[in-house]
C-alpha cells in the first residue's frame, strides 16, 4: 500500500501524517509514505482544500485533518 | 466508536454539552464589563477613566469581549460553513459567463470555507477547470477580504450598520476588480503549468457525509486553530487600542486624519497594503482610532487594505501567477478600497 500525503508542509499535513501512521499501525497494514508537496501534482489529484490523502492513487480525503479512528474507517472501507 | 452503540444518548449528550456552552457564553459577555469596573474601581479603588488604569480596564475588558465575540463566530460559522464545500463552489460557478460569475464567485468566497493556504490549489483547480480568471479572482479577493473574524469583531464592536456597509463594500470590491482583471486578458500571465495540469481521479466533496458530531468537532478546532494563529496579533492590537485609548488626546487623530484631510484614505491604505496582519490584530486598534475621532470610512479602508492584501499572499501567489498579473491584482484592489473609503467618508 502506497500512501501519499498532499499539502505543502503546514500544520495539517504533518497531523493528518501522523493520524494515517496510528491508522495503518493499528490496522497492522504494511505501508510506504510519501509527501506531496507540489502544487500542480496536488491540484491534479483534483484536491482544492489541503492536507489531502491518497492510498495507490485513490483520493481518500481532502481538506480536513481526520482522527486515526475515522482514517481506520476510510481504509478498511476501500 | 461509541456513536454506534448508544447514538440517542451520545446525541442528547452533545446538545446539552452545546446548550451549557452557549449560555456561559451569553453569561460571560453580558458581565464582562461590569465584572472588570468592579474588579478596578471597586477591589482596587482605581480610577478607571483616565490613564494607565483606564488603559488596564480597557485592554482587560476588550480582551475577553473580543476572544468571546471571536470564539462563538467562528464556532457557528465553521458548523454552517460545513455544508458547503469548494468543490461544490466550483461546480456552481463551472459555465457561468463573467459578470454573473463574478458575482455568484464573489458571493460564494463569503460562504465557502477556505484558507489563504489553499489559494494555490483552489486556483489551479478552479482555472484548470475552465473557469475564467477574473471569476476566479473574484473568488480569491473576496474570501480573505469578507471574513467571518472580520464580520464577528465588526458586529461586536461597530454594530449591524458598519457590518453590512463592509461586506457589501468587500463584495463590489471582489466583483469589479474581477471583472476588470478579466477584461485585461491577462490569461497569458498565468503560469504555463496551471493550464497543463490535468484533473485526473474522482473529486472528493472535502465537507460529504459528515455527522452532526463532526461538523461540532471541526468548529471546535476551527476555533482553536485560528485563536493560537491570531492571538499574538490580537494581543498588540488591543495594546496598541488600550494605549491610545487610554493617551492620546481625544482629538488628536481627529485633527491629523479626519475627514478634513484628503489624503487620509490613501495614507491610510498604502499603510495597510504592506502591514501583515488579519481582522483580529486590526479591529482593536480601528475600535480605538474611532473613539479617537477617525472617520469610519478611512478605518475601513485601512482594514481592508490590512486583510485583502499582505506581502505573504502575493508571494504564495507567485507559484502560478506572474508579477504583471499579480501587480495588477494588487494595484486593481487597492485601487477600489480607496475608493470606498472615499465613498464612505463622504455619506456616512
Amino acid at each position: 500500500m502506497h500512501v501519499k500525503i498532499l499539502g505543502s508542509g503546514c500544520a495539517n499535513c504533518v497531523n493528518l501524517e501522523k493520524a494515517t501512521r496510528r491508522a495503518v499501525d493499528e490496522l497492522g497494514l504494511d505501508a510506504t509514505f510519501e509527501k506531496v508537496t507540489d502544487y500542480a501534482d496536488i491540484a491534479a489529484y483534483g484536491i482544492m482544500r489541503t492536507p489531502g490523502l491518497v492510498v495507490d492513487e485513490q483520493v481518500l480525503l481532502s481538506g480536513r485533518v481526520p482522527t486515526a479512528g475515522q482514517v481506520k474507517d476510510l481504509l478498511s472501507a476501500r | 466508536m461509541t456513536t454506534q452503540t448508544r447514538p440517542d444518548r451520545t446525541a442528547a449528550r452533545r446538545w446539552t454539552l452545546l446548550g451549557a456552552a452557549a449560555a456561559g457564553w451569553v453569561g460571560a459577555y453580558a458581565l464582562n464589563e461590569v465584572a472588570w469596573t468592579w474588579l478596578y474601581d471597586t477591589v482596587f479603588g482605581l480610577d478607571i477613566t483616565i490613564g494607565w488604569a483606564s488603559m488596564l480596564h480597557f485592554f482587560s475588558y476588550d480582551t475577553i469581549k473580543i476572544t468571546l465575540l471571536l470564539t462563538g463566530i467562528i464556532f457557528v460559522v465553521t458548523v454552517l460553513r460545513s455544508f458547503m464545500s469548494i468543490e461544490r463552489t466550483r461546480a456552481l460557478l463551472g459555465g457561468k459567463r463573467e459578470g454573473v460569475g463574478n458575482v455568484l464567485a464573489a458571493s460564494l468566497g463569503v460562504v465557502t470555507p477556505f484558507c489563504s493556504c489553499s489559494a494555490v490549489p483552489a486556483f489551479i483547480g478552479f482555472v484548470a477547470s475552465g473557469i475564467p480568471l477574473g471569476v476566479t479572482m473574484s473568488f480569491l479577493i473576496a474570501s480573505p477580504l469578507v471574513n467571518e473574524v472580520a464580520i464577528a469583531l465588526l458586529l461586536g464592536l461597530f454594530g449591524v450598520g458598519p457590518t453590512v456597509l463592509y461586506v457589501a463594500a468587500g463584495l463590489v470590491i471582489a466583483i469589479v476588480a474581477g471583472m476588470v482583471i478579466g477584461r485585461f486578458r491577462l490569461e497569458g500571465h498565468v503560469e504555463a503549468f496551471v493550464y497543463e495540469t490535468r484533473l485526473r481521479g474522482q473529486v472528493i466533496d472535502s465537507t460529504a457525509g459528515l455527522t452532526w458530531g463532526d461538523r461540532l468537532a471541526m468548529g471546535r478546532e476551527e476555533v482553536a486553530s485560528i485563536l493560537r494563529k491570531i492571538w499574538p496579533y490580537l494581543l498588540v492590537g488591543i495594546g496598541l487600542g488600550a494605549v491610545i485609548h487610554g493617551w492620546a488626546p481625544a482629538d488628536f487623530f481627529a485633527r491629523y486624519a479626519g475627514p478634513d484631510n484628503p489624503f487620509a484614505v490613501l495614507v491610510a491604505v498604502a499603510i495597510g497594503v504592506p502591514l501583515y496582519s488579519n481582522a483580529a490584530g486590526i479591529l482593536p486598534l480601528v475600535d480605538a482610532l474611532y473613539d479617537k475621532g477617525m472617520p469610519m470610512g478611512t478605518l475601513l479602508a485601512f482594514m481592508m487594505a490590512t486583510v485583502a492584501l499582505s506581502l505573504p499572499e502575493m508571494i504564495l501567489l507567485r507559484r502560478v501567477l506572474k508579477p504583471r498579473l499579480i501587480a495588477t491584482f494588487a494595484g486593481v484592489t487597492a485601487l477600489g478600497i480607496v475608493a470606498v473609503g472615499y465613498i464612505f467618508n463622504a455619506i456616512l
